[in-house]
């Protein structure tokens, strides 16, 4: 079972990635130290009373959208989750945006109308999710298919978590997917619990091995690495773009916070929280990057920096009007469909239309 | 013009919308090969293939969802739900999904959902049911529901040129027994209701089914003058048109093959309520199916549809009121 990892990997001894320059490998450090940073201080503005409603966030699990999102070209489309800020951030959503999407402003990425992580920038490729559980496996499904028929080399990624599986929209997506060989990329975000819930309690067999009884490729990665994250997806990609069909990929990881921030997380033993503190994805990288003498410290600094000037902005702009909460429930004008989004991997630079590497 | 179907006419607009939109596909249960369950898509296959005329695993959810996926990368997906009853399989899609999505993030969802819905042929519980409420209940999605084979081309066109998700509730019991004059070729009929006869004494409001069973029973009514309203389009609702036949006719009935409670016929009885009050001259009627499931066995069918005497009835009451 992939749910037991025994051993904790030490920082740097993971395989890595050859397709990774170091500026990749720093993109990657960078995308979840803006994805924690983030999050750390969208939780000081929800104890503040800026953030409305609950607060949700994915630390700990930073390599598991860095990793998969870094992948992905600009052409690909992408369903985001609600523990995958770094997503959005590689798609090139900026820091600005999202902290005002949490404040419920009107510059936030849905201008007020959902909160949270529940986003999605269509103008960069990315979808937001829905809160029924895995509805976005299906969407996903769904763009891959309008690829395949169209003769085009691209594919649609979504996670999805291990609650996830237990729900009939990951059989439909997963049997439609397998029955169409489509190019789409499955990414199993195994964090552990489901709310309260624990695994034993959600499925009988790891879920990575019904991948096999749909008829196609499941593999399990330590989901607290973004290389090998990075690696499983880049490879997953290429299959899908090659005709070789969907990918189930089970990121075996840790959500180290409670659901949301009202969670106390009492049911979590803490000897299993102490035991993933020893795997942070971040420590893991930044050792492999001190090791190849990157200044760490001083990408910290800009960072923060970073995030420091984005909580100004978002601080100062306007809540919506109110006048305008009717607005927008229909489309009145043509249906523009998701547009390309950011796409940093040097290996699209050299590649002529970003579809391959 | 040439003289269709009801059925013929649908399967006119899907057919001369594959051939003049390559973003169009149809997907669904058993509508590829064998043409579907009502062979709408009869012989599709051959001219357009099994790619654009999909013949979709048995999973509603999956045909919703993978449809809004299709239609925001750029294609125009129409659904079919072999039966209406069958989109309770698929509703979370269609309501938490497509429903939201241009409110949520500005993002436009044009899939169209067909749903052959209604009794009257012993379907029994779970393929006899006329779902349109649930949807009128859920923002963001458009609700139409033709009763002429005109319309059924016409309002088919106009729901897949949408830019919205558009719940195309079909009639199954009009597919054979309707026939009309039909334009040839793409024409959009309005999102607004149709004057189906004119009148002055009382006016019955319907849609689908519900229209020709209106204009059955008030065909004749001791010579009284009845106005019969065809909405068309359940959202956006023509609350114009509902107010202007009110103000007209001061009487009102108002048909449903739905259930009863919270029916669009229930919001037209309230639309009617707070506005057109003033121009009342009897209180609003209403005829439409209790709150059962609907029963198979005929006797039992007949006694809770609503039925032309049951209309005649309701409305020559109102008339002596």
């Amino acid at each position: 079972m992939a749910t037991n990892i025994a051993e904790p990997s030490a920082a740097g001894a993971a395989p890595e990635s050859a397709h990774l320059q170091l500026e990749d490998r720093i993109w990657l450090l960078r995308a979840m130290l803006l994805m924690r940073g983030l999050e750390e201080r969208a939780m000081t503005l929800y104890r503040q009373g800026k953030v409305p409603g609950s607060f949700y966030d994915g630390y700990g699990q930073e390599a598991v959208s860095a990793g998969a999102a870094f992948a992905m070209g600009p052409q690909d489309r992408l369903c985001i989750l609600h523990r995958d800020l770094a997503a959005h951030l590689i798609r090139g959503v900026t820091p600005a945006r999202i902290l005002a999407q949490y404040m419920g402003r009107a510059t936030g990425i849905t201008q007020g109308r959902d909160g949270n992580v529940h986003f999605g920038d269509w103008r960069l490729g990315c979808v937001g999710m829905v809160s029924m559980l895995p509805d976005m496996m299906l969407v996903a499904t769904g763009m891959a298919m309008a690829f395949k028929l169209r003769g085009e080399r691209r594919c649609a990624l979504t996670w999805f978590g291990d609650g996830s599986t237990s729900r009939g929209d990951f059989h439909e997506a997963m049997n439609w997917a397998g029955v169409q060989k489509l190019p789409v990329i499955f990414v199993l975000e195994n964090n552990q619990y489901a709310y309260s819930t624990p695994l034993d309690k959600q499925f009988a067999v790891d879920p990575v091995e019904r991948a096999a009884a749909y008829g196609f490729v499941g593999v399990t990665v330590d989901g607290n690495d973004a290389e090998a994250m990075f690696e499983a997806t880049r490879a997953a990609r290429e299959r899908a773009l090659e005709g070789g069909g969907p990918t189930l990929i089970e990121a075996v990881t840790m959500r180290m916070h409670g659901h949301a921030a009202h969670d106390d997380m009492k049911y979590v033993p803490k000897e299993q929280v102490e035991e993933w503190r020893k795997r942070d994805p971040i420590d893991r990288q930044e050792g492999r990057l001190r090791e190849l003498g990157v200044d760490v410290e001083a990408l910290r600094a800009e960072i923060k920096a970073e995030i420091d000037d984005a909580t100004e902005e978002a601080l100062a702009s306007p809540m919506p009007d109110p006048a305008t909460a009717a607005d927008g429930v229909f489309c009145s004008g043509e249906a523009e469909p998701l547009l390309d989004g950011q796409a940093p991997w040097s290996g699209f630079a050299t590649a002529t239309d970003g579809a391959s590497s | 013009m040439s003289t269709l179907t009801y059925l013929q006419a649908i399967s006119s607009a899907l057919r001369d919308e594959l051939r003049a939109d390559e973003r169009v596909l149809v997907m669904g249960e058993d509508i590829g090969v064998f043409g579907g369950a009502f062979k709408v898509t009869d012989g599709f296959v051959d001219e357009f293939g099994t790619d654009r005329v999909m013949d979709t695993p048995l999973a509603e959810s999956g045909i919703i969802g993978t449809a809004i996926g299709a239609a925001v990368v750029g294609m125009r997906p129409v659904c079919e739900m072999q039966f209406s009853d069958f989109i309770s399989c698929g509703f979370d899609q269609l309501v938490n999904v497509a429903g939201k999505m241009h409110y949520r993030q500005g993002l436009a969802v044009p899939i169209t959902v067909r749903l052959p819905s209604g009794g009257g042929f012993s379907g029994g519980p779970f393929h006899s049911q006329n779902p349109e409420a649930w949807f009128m209940h859920s923002p963001g999605i458009k609700v139409v529901a033709p009763s002429t084979a005109e319309d059924a081309k016409g309002l088919l066109h106009t729901a897949i040129h949408d830019p919205n998700p558009v719940c195309f509730m079909e009639h199954k019991h009009l597919y054979r027994r309707i026939k009309g004059e039909v334009p040839e070729g793409v024409f959009e009929t309005p999102l607004t209701a149709r004057v189906a006869r004119s009148g002055s004494d009382l006016v019955v409001i319907a849609y689908g089914a519900m229209v020709h069973t209106a204009l059955e029973a008030t065909e004749d009514i001791d010579g009284a003058s009845v106005e019969v309203l065809d909405l068309r389009s359940l959202v956006p609702l023509d609350e114009d048109a509902i107010l202007d036949s009110v103000e007209r006719c001061s009487k009102v009935v108002i048909v449903d093959e739905a259930n009863s409670m919270c029916a669009a016929g229930a919001q037209v009885a309230a639309l009617i309520a707070e506005r057109g009050f003033e121009s009342l001259d009897g209180p609003v009627v209403r005829v439409a199916t209790p709150d059962v499931p609907i029963p198979f066995s005929p006797p039992l069918e007949q006694a809770v549809l609503p039925s032309v005497e049951r209309v005649k009835e309701a409305c020559r009451e109102l008339l002596a009121y």
